[in-house]
C-alpha cells in the first residue's frame, strides 16, 4: 500500500461507432483533491462511469487498481461497497421525499420489512451536521434550495462511508456563495482524509481546490498538472484542453455570396418552464444572413438548445419576450406549425428522443414535418411520399436497403441524414442544427458538413449549435459564444480561435 | 435460411395462425357445430359491437397504449337515451341523431380532460365508466325498456328479420349474399393486382408474385366460405353491413390520410411529432371524441339486437374492444396497430366467445379464458419489443 488510492490503467471504452476513452491513465493520491478537466464529450464522465461500475467490468479494457487491488465492478453497489461514491451532475434526489428518506434510499435503516424511521432520521441528522446543514432531515427535498440539495447529496455519500468521492460538475447549478461553501467543505473533508475527484468546467474553482489536475481531450489523457510544480493558471489549463490541430476535416465552401439578413433576434428572454423566475436565455440578440453559416458555441447548459427551441415556435420556455425578424419583417410564431410555415427549421440534438420515430420507416419519418407536401386534402399520396423519400435518400447518400427500412435499424450517421432530410423537405430558409454531428463517426460527419455547405450555397441560412470547438471553428462564417444564457462573445471566422472562445466562456463565468 | 423464412412468416402472421388453430380447436370440440351457417352468422351479428368499439379503441391505443374504459357504460347510456326517446314516440331518425350527438358529446367531454388538461386517460375514462353507468340507471329508472320501433330494430341488426332481403328470391340459398361475396372477391383481386402492376411499372418494390397469388387465393376462399355460409342461413345480416362500412372508413383514415398518420406518429414519438408541427393535443382529442361517437353507434346496435335497453347492458364491452386491439397486434406502447389486425383480433374474440358458449363452458370460466388470452397477447407484444431493442 502506498499513498496512491486509485490507479486507472490503459482504460479504453468503446460505444458503437465511437471510441469514448482511448488508453486513459489516471493516478489519484490518497487524501488529495484531483480535478478532471476537458471539453464536453472529452470522456470525463465516461471515465467516472467506468470507475463507479455503471459501465461494468468487461465493457471496457484496462485495469482499475483501488487500494492496491484490481477491481472488477459489475454494478454501482460493488464500487460503493468499497467506498467509491459518485455524485452526478443531475441531482438524483426524489423531490417529494424527505432528506432522510432520500439519504437512505436503497440503503434503508432497519430490517427490509420494518424500516427503522427513528434511526433513519437520527443518522441523517448526524450527517447533515457534518456537511454544515442545520435543516431537519424530515424536511422535504423540494422545500430546500439547489445548493442545499447538493450538500444533501454529499451527506448521502458520507452515509455510504465514502473513501473516494467523485463529484461531476458539483457547482454547475449553484451560485457563488453556495459554490464557495461547497469547495471549502471539500477542503475540510480533505483534512479528515477523504479523497475527492472533481469534474468541473470552472477553472478558477479547479485551481482553488485541486492538488492535481488531469486534462482529458478526445478520450485521451493529455497531461497531469500538480500544484506547486506546474503552472495552475487558467490560460495554461485551457491550452491543454483545446491544444489540437484543425486539419482538413471540414470541406471548403466556395464562392458563397452572403446576402441580406434572413433572421434576426432582438433582446430575446426566456424563462424556465418549471422553475419560476429562472432565466434561461438572457437578453440575446443575434442575426444570420442568407448563405451564411453561423456557429453558436458554449458549454452544455449554456442555454443554446433553449434559445433555439424558443425561437422555433416557442417550443421551449415561458414568458418569452423579444423580437424576431424574418427577412426584415417582425413575426410572432406561436407554435411549431407557424415556425415551419415561416420557413424555419430546427433539427434537434436528440435525434432518438425528439427527432425520429424509430419504429417507423424512413419514408414516414421523411415526410412527417411536411405531410401537406405529399397529400391532397388530407389524403396521403403514397407514391409521391415514396418518391420524395427516395429522392432525399439519394441526395444525402443515406445508406439503407430501401426507404421502407425502420429508422431504428440505421446507424447514427444515417439517422442524422434522415432527420436532415425530414427538415430539408419542409423547404426552410433558416435551419438551426443542434449538435448535428453528435455521436456519429468521422466519415459521416464529413458528409453532414458537405450537406451544410450545399445548403449555404443554395442561399439558405444555417445556424450550427455545437459543443465541439473545432466543428464550430471549421464550419462557421461567424461565431456567437453563449454562456449562462447570455452572448459573451462574437467572432468572425478570421478572429476566432479555440483559446478565444474558451476564454470568453470561462472568464465570463462567476 | 429456410428456417429463418419460416420464422419470419410465423412472426408476421402469428395472430392469423392462432385464429386458424382456435377455429380448428373449436371445430373439433363442437363436432363441427361452430361452422354451421347459423353460428357463422352469429359470429358477425352478435359481435358487431366488438368490431365497432375495437376500431375506435385502436385510435386511442395508437396514441400511446391509452385505453378507454368508459365505452361499455357509454354504450348503455346512449342506448338508454335512445330507448326512452323512441318510447316517447320521437321520430326514429331524430332519435338516431340524438344518440350519435350524445355519444360525440360524451367523447368530447372526456377528450377535453385528456387532451387539454392532461388528466390521465385511465382515470378520466374510469370516472366516465362510473358516471355513465350510474346515469343509465337513472334514465331507465333501474328497469328494462323495450324498443318497439320495428324499422330501427331491423336496420341495426335485431329481431328475426334483420337481414338484407334477397331480391332474387333464392330458395334455400340467398343469391344476393352470394352475389355480394362474388363482387367483393372480384374487387379485392382487381385492386390487388392492378395496384401491384402499377407499383411495378413505376419501379417501386413489390411483393413476390407467388406470395401475392397465395395470399389472394386464401383471402378469396375465406370470403367465398363466409358468403356461402351466410347464404345458407338467412343472408347478409344488416349489422354486418354497418360493421363493413365502419371498418372500411377507418381502414382508409388510418392508412391513407394525414390525420391517420398523426395517430401513429404520436404513439411512435410524441416529442418528435410535436416538434414536427403537429398538434398532438388535437390528436388525443380526436381519438377520444371519436371513441364516444363509435360507442354511441355500438349502443344503437346493442339495443336493436336485444330489442330493449337495460341498465346492465354493455358491461365488459370495453374489455372485448381492448382485447381485440391487443390480440390484433396493436402495441401496448402505442404507434403500432392496424384496422385489419383489429378485425383478426375481434374475430378471435368472437370465435372464442361463441365456441365456449356452444361447448357450454361455465360463464365464469369463459372470463378466465378471455383474460388469459388478453394477457398472452400483450406479453407477446412486450417480449417481442424487448428483443428488438
Amino acid at each position: 500500500m502506498s499513498d496512491i488510492i486509485l490507479e486507472m490503467k490503459n482504460i479504453t471504452k468503446e460505444f458503437p461507432g465511437v471510441k469514448a476513452l482511448d488508453d486513459v491513465n489516471l493516478v489519484v493520491k490518497r487524501g488529495s483533491i484531483h480535478a478532471l478537466v476537458g471539453e464536453n464529450g472529452a470522456g470525463k464522465s465516461t471515465l467516472m462511469k467506468v470507475l463507479s461500475g455503471i459501465h461494468p467490468y468487461g465493457s471496457y479494457s484496462g485495469d482499475i487498481i483501488y487500494n492496491g487491488e484490481i477491481c472488477k465492478f459489475s454494478k454501482i453497489k460493488d464500487s460503493e461497497g468499497l467506498g467509491i461514491v459518485i455524485i452526478h451532475q443531475e441531482l438524483a434526489l426524489v423531490p417529494q421525499m424527505s432528506i432522510g428518506e432520500n439519504m437512505f434510499l436503497g440503503n434503508e435503516r432497519g430490517k427490509p420489512m420494518a424500516i427503522n424511521w427513528n434511526e433513519t432520521y437520527a443518522e441523517a441528522d448526524k450527517y447533515l451536521r457534518e456537511v454544515g446543514l442545520a435543516e431537519s432531515s424530515r424536511t422535504l427535498i423540494k422545500d430546500i434550495g439547489v445548493g442545499k440539495q447538493q450538500l444533501v447529496e454529499i451527506a448521502k455519500a458520507l452515509s455510504k462511508k465514502a473513501k473516494l468521492l467523485i463529484l461531476d460538475e458539483p457547482t454547475s447549478s449553484l451560485n457563488e456563495t453556495d459554490s464557495q461553501a461547497l469547495l471549502d467543505l471539500l477542503l475540510h473533508f480533505k483534512e479528515e482524509g477523504l479523497t475527492s475527484i472533481i469534474i468541473s468546467h470552472k477553472l478558477n474553482e479547479v485551481s482553488y481546490v485541486a492538488d492535481d489536475i488531469t486534462v482529458i481531450r478526445d478520450g485521451h489523457t493529455i497531461e497531469t498538472l500538480t500544484k506547486g510544480i506546474d503552472d495552475f493558471s487558467e490560460d495554461r489549463i485551457i491550452r491543454g484542453m483545446v491544444g489540437r490541430e484543425i486539419t482538413d476535416r471540414f470541406p471548403k465552401r466556395h464562392d458563397v455570396a452572403i446576402g441580406e439578413v434572413a433572421m434576426e433576434v432582438k433582446d430575446w428572454n426566456v424563462y424556465h418552464p418549471l422553475y419560476v423566475g429562472k432565466k434561461v436565455v438572457d437578453n440575446v440578440s443575434l442575426n444570420v444572413r442568407k448563405g451564411e453559416v453561423v456557429g453558436i458555441s458554449g458549454l452544455m447548459g449554456a442555454g443554446r438548445t433553449e434559445l433555439a427551441m424558443s425561437i422555433f415556435g416557442h417550443s421551449y420556455g415561458t414568458d418569452i419576450s423579444g423580437q424576431l425578424f424574418l427577412n426584415g419583417e417582425e413575426v410572432h410564431l406561436k407554435n411549431v406549425k407557424d415556425a415551419i410555415k415561416h420557413k424555419l427549421a430546427y433539427v434537434t440534438e436528440d435525434r432518438k428522443g425528439s427527432g425520429l420515430i424509430l419504429s417507423n420507416p424512413i419514408r414516414v419519418n421523411s415526410s412527417l414535418a411536411n405531410l401537406e407536401g405529399v397529400s391532397n386534402h388530407g389524403v396521403i399520396d403514397a407514391e409521391k411520399e415514396y418518391a420524395e423519400a427516395v429522392d432525399y435518400k439519394e441526395k444525402l447518400h443515406t445508406k439503407c436497403p430501401t426507404v421502407e427500412q425502420n429508422v431504428g435499424n440505421l446507424s447514427g450517421g444515417n439517422q442524422q441524414k434522415v432527420l436532415l432530410a425530414k427538415w430539408m423537405f419542409t423547404d426552410p430558409d433558416v435551419l438551426i442544427l443542434d449538435e448535428p454531428t453528435r455521436g456519429i463517426d468521422v466519415g459521416a460527419k464529413y458528409e453532414i458538413y458537405c450537406i451544410i455547405n450545399q445548403l449555404a450555397a443554395e442561399g439558405k441560412s444555417v445556424i450550427i449549435i455545437s459543443s465541439e470547438l473545432p466543428e464550430v471553428l471549421g464550419m462557421s462564417d461567424r461565431i456567437y459564444v453563449l454562456n449562462e444564457g447570455r452572448i459573451v462573445g462574437e467572432f468572425t471566422q478570421q478572429e476566432a480561435s479555440q483559446e478565444k472562445i474558451m476564454g470568453a466562456i470561462l472568464k465570463s463565468g462567476k | 435460411m429456410n428456417k429463418n423464412k419460416v420464422l419470419a412468416f410465423v412472426q408476421k402472421y402469428t395472430m392469423v395462425l392462432i385464429l386458424v388453430l382456435v377455429v380448428g380447436f373449436f371445430t373439433w370440440r363442437t363436432g363441427g357445430k361452430i361452422l354451421l351457417p347459423q353460428n357463422i352468422t352469429n359470429l358477425f351479428a352478435q359481435n358487431a359491437y366488438v368490431f365497432v368499439l375495437a376500431t375506435g379503441m385502436l385510435l386511442c391505443i395508437l396514441t400511446g397504449g391509452n385505453i378507454d374504459l368508459s365505452v361499455g357504460s357509454v354504450v348503455c347510456f346512449v342506448g338508454a337515451i335512445g330507448a326512452v326517446v323512441m318510447d316517447k314516440g320521437l321520430n326514429m331518425w331524430l332519435a338516431i341523431l340524438i344518440m350519435l350527438a350524445i355519444g360525440l358529446l360524451i367523447g368530447a367531454w372526456q377528450a377535453f380532460w385528456i387532451a387539454l388538461v392532461h388528466v390521465p386517460p385511465f382515470i378520466t375514462t374510469l370516472a366516465g365508466m362510473l358516471v355513465f353507468r350510474g346515469l343509465s340507471n337513472v334514465v331507465l329508472q333501474g328497469k328494462t325498456l323495450g324498443v318497439a320501433n320495428e324499422t330501427f330494430v331491423r336496420l341495426f341488426g335485431g329481431g328475426a328479420n334483420c337481414y338484407i332481403p334477397d331480391i332474387f328470391g333464392g330458395q334455400g340459398m340467398n343469391i344476393l349474399c352470394l352475389l355480394v361475396g362474388a363482387i367483393a372477391i372480384v374487387i379485392y383481386l382487381v385492386s390487388t393486382f392492378t395496384g401491384r402492376a402499377n407499383r411495378l411499372k413505376k419501379g417501386y418494390e413489390v411483393e413476390k408474385l407467388g406470395a401475392t397469388i397465395v395470399k389472394s387465393v386464401i383471402i378469396a376462399l375465406v370470403i367465398a366460405f363466409f358468403a356461402v355460409k351466410l347464404a345458407q342461413y338467412k343472408g347478409l345480416p344488416t349489422a354486418m353491413i354497418w360493421v363493413a362500412l365502419i371498418i372500411g372508413i377507418y381502414s382508409y383514415i388510418t392508412s391513407k390520410t394525414t390525420t391517420g398518420r398523426h395517430f401513429y406518429a404520436v404513439g411512435g414519438n410524441e416529442l418528435a411529432t410535436k416538434l414536427s408541427g403537429i398538434n398532438t393535443e388535437k390528436v388525443y382529442f380526436i381519438a377520444y371524441a371519436n371513441m364516444g361517437l363509435l360507442a354511441a353507434f355500438a349502443g344503437m346496435l346493442t339495443i336493436a339486437r336485444l330489442t330493449s335497453a337495460q341498465p346492465t347492458y354493455g358491461q365488459n364491452y370495453e374489455m372485448d374492444a381492448i382485447g381485440s386491439c391487443f390480440i390484433g397486434g396493436a402495441s401496448a406502447y402505442g404507434g403500432v396497430g392496424t384496422v385489419p389486425g383489429v378485425i383478426i383480433g375481434a374475430l378471435l374474440m368472437g370465435v372464442i366467445n361463441i365456441g365456449m358458449s356452444i361447448i357450454g363452458l361455465d360463464a365464469n370460466y369463459q372470463k378466465v379464458v378471455k383474460g388469459l388470452v388478453l394477457l398472452a397477447a400483450v406479453i407477446f407484444d412486450v417480449v417481442s419489443k424487448k428483443k428488438q431493442r
